[in-house]
């Protein structure tokens, strides 16, 4: 039974038991998992959609031809993807999912056009001017914790946005 | 991973805002998303979307991985519930290796990135790139 609480529909794969199984069968020490037990700071919007601006942070590890791609070993970096840049020319790369639904179209890992679309519509009141990108399946959580997090966070402060929506893979 | 709060869609990996060109979807999908953070809600709230990717063949290799997984279509004929041996067969090491270099998704990619960068551009410098 789904539970909004706990959120697992009874459907949904347990990928953690996934990869511990998968770890097993290989031979491979356990994967360890990093669990967060606090509850996260939560803020609400205190104005509407129509009128807040939203930044976009996507994990797919999607770059914008012309720009350096991701590379697989513990990549902790990140991409500033303009919130204007032609869908064309926006790419994924990464090792961990099937890549070819995203490569035909981007807005299933990197909803660009679905927001700019909100925004046209007036639904939202517009994107932040930079999206960031980078490519989940980081193994050092400090790079994560002390670096990647912070500078994204400075950074869509700094841009002024209301409400980020975060895209994990 | 504990968020503020999250929708939940339960496609497989790699899908994460919907399905390719289906615009109305993806909609749906982010902004059911958003609309959550108007909400006075319990921190960590999960909220499952209900959207069904239509089949359940993509349940049987979940960590289908980089490509070689059969995420946007229905299994090949392979058939059948899987018993234990067909699960454990699936436990191959299907895991990309793990390249140091930049993977790009076209050679093009890689020239154009070379000519505006420079070829000898290292990695580890790429943190936060605005190139």
């Amino acid at each position: 039974m789904d539970d909004e609480r706990s959120g697992r529909p009874s459907t949904a794969v347990d990928y953690i038991a996934e990869t511990r199984a998968t770890y097993d069968a290989l031979g491979y020490p356990p994967y360890r998992w990093v669990a967060s037990t606090d509850d996260p700071p939560l803020a609400t919007l205190t104005k509407p959609l129509a009128e807040s601006r939203v930044a976009l942070i996507a994990s797919g590890g999607i770059y914008r031809a012309g720009q350096i791609a991701f590379h697989f070993k513990d990549d902790a970096s990140y991409r500033v993807i303009p919130t204007d840049t032609p869908t064309e020319e926006l790419r994924a790369t990464h090792f961990a999912y099937d890549l070819r639904d995203a490569r035909r179209d981007i807005n299933v890992v990197f909803p660009i056009d679905t927001l700019r679309g909100l925004a046209r519509d007036g639904v939202i009141g517009g994107m932040t001017d930079r999206a960031y990108t980078f490519m989940g399946g980081i193994y050092s959580t400090r790079k994560v914790r002390e670096e990647l997090t912070p500078a994204l966070r400075d950074r869509v402060i700094e841009d002024g946005a209301d409400v980020v929506l975060l895209v994990p893979v | 991973m504990r968020t503020p709060r999250a929708a939940f869609v339960d496609f497989p990996l790699g899908h994460t805002s919907g399905k390719p060109f289906e615009p109305e979807l993806q909609r749906e999908i982010v902004l059911a998303a958003l609309t959550m953070a108007t909400e006075p809600l319990a921190p960590a709230t999960i909220r499952p979307l209900g959207h069904r990717w239509g089949h359940d063949a993509w349940r049987e290799n979940p960590m289908g991985g980089g490509g070689g997984g059969a995420a946007g279509a229905p299994a090949d004929g392979a058939g059948s519930a899987s018993s234990g041996a067909a699960a454990s067969e699936r436990r191959t090491d299907s895991r990309v290796e793990r390249f140091d270099t930049p993977q790009y998704q076209t050679e093009d990619d890689a020239r154009l990135a070379a000519e505006r960068l420079g070829a000898e551009v290292a990695c580890a410098a790429c943190v936060g790139f605005d190139a």
